[in-house]
């Protein structure tokens, strides 16, 4: 399981504790207290979204955050259970179908073939952020729009070299991690 | 830590100084600020965020509303920021292309366009 699980309702005042947990336990794990500030700010950029995405669908479900220790890296993966929700960032790097420059891996639900399944899983619905998505520039968001978490994935694809994002049916869960030095020892 | 705003004017500027954390929680009330500064005819702003500890993607749409709404009544919208970790966000996003920075109150009070 993961280091730490943290389960919160999905309201905005509950993001800040998730920021600070996330920083605490990135520095146990050895996360480089330069790239703190970076953690911080992308998880709370992925709780945000997943806040807005539970209200504004109404699900009274919480936002899961698990933070992950590994030998040689840091992972933190921020789930939400919105209903799938096409997105992409203005220059076409994130989502399925993305175009150019974008990797789009589509992948059955289960293990028959695509559409074989029982669950009929969206195999569309699987869409990879790249690397390279770090060097777009996205149009500042128009205040009405501030709210639908577009702005806060670019922020993370921006900051964070290692992320992936993939949705479906029951949900979304962004995967970001970062590299560890020694573990800091109490 | 909570979100602190305080306002004070210089000339026809009118300095909003925020302090603390900018983010989903905190950043309506950023907005109401600047959203009643404009309504009340204040057009020439600059927001002072030395004090600002964390801002994140709700703060950066709330400043890009402000700049909506000054400019509106051609008015001006000028941030001051020399922390770094504040700055890189403004970066990655394009918005330093867009917002003003200036080093001090001072410099962003002198500015003209």
């Amino acid at each position: 399981m993961a280091t730490v699980e943290l389960l919160f309702s999905a309201l905005p005042e509950h993001v800040r504790t998730a920021r600070l947990v996330a920083a605490a336990v990135a520095r146990r794990a050895g996360v480089d207290e330069a790239v703190l500030d970076e953690v911080r700010l992308a998880v709370g950029e992925a709780c945000t979204r997943a806040v807005g995405l539970h209200m504004s669908h109404g699900l009274s479900s919480p936002v899961r955050v698990s933070l992950i220790e590994d030998e040689k890296k840091f992972s933190i993966e921020v789930g939400d259970d919105a209903p799938h929700r096409r997105f992409s960032l203005p220059g076409g790097t994130l989502g399925a179908g993305a175009g150019s420059g974008a990797r789009s891996e589509a992948e059955a639900n289960g293990n028959g073939p695509a559409g074989g399944g029982g669950g009929g899983g969206l195999v569309e619905a699987e869409g990879k952020l790249l690397p390279g998505a770090r060097d777009e520039i996205p149009e500042p968001v128009p205040e009405e729009e501030e709210g639908d978490g577009e702005m806060g994935l670019a922020v993370i694809s921006g900051l964070v070299d290692d992320v992936e994002v993939t949705t479906d049916e029951n949900g979304g869960v962004i995967r970001m991690s970062w590299p560890t030095t020694e573990p800091v020892l109490p | 830590m909570d979100l602190s705003l305080s306002t004070r004017t210089v000339g026809d500027r009118t300095i909003v100084e925020v302090g603390g954390e900018i983010d989903v929680y905190t950043a309506p009330k950023l907005r109401e600020q600047l959203v009643e500064l404009v309504n009340d005819g204040s057009y020439h702003l600059v927001v002072d965020m030395e004090g600002v500890d964390f801002l994140d993607s709700t703060g950066l749409g709330v400043l890009v509303g402000g700049l909506k709404r000054v400019r509106a009544h051609e008015g001006s919208l000028r941030l001051v920021c020399n922390q770094e970790r504040i700055l890189k966000i403004f970066r990655i996003t394009g918005l330093t292309k867009v917002f003003p920075i200036h080093s001090s109150v001072d410099e962003a009070v002198a500015a003209t366009d």
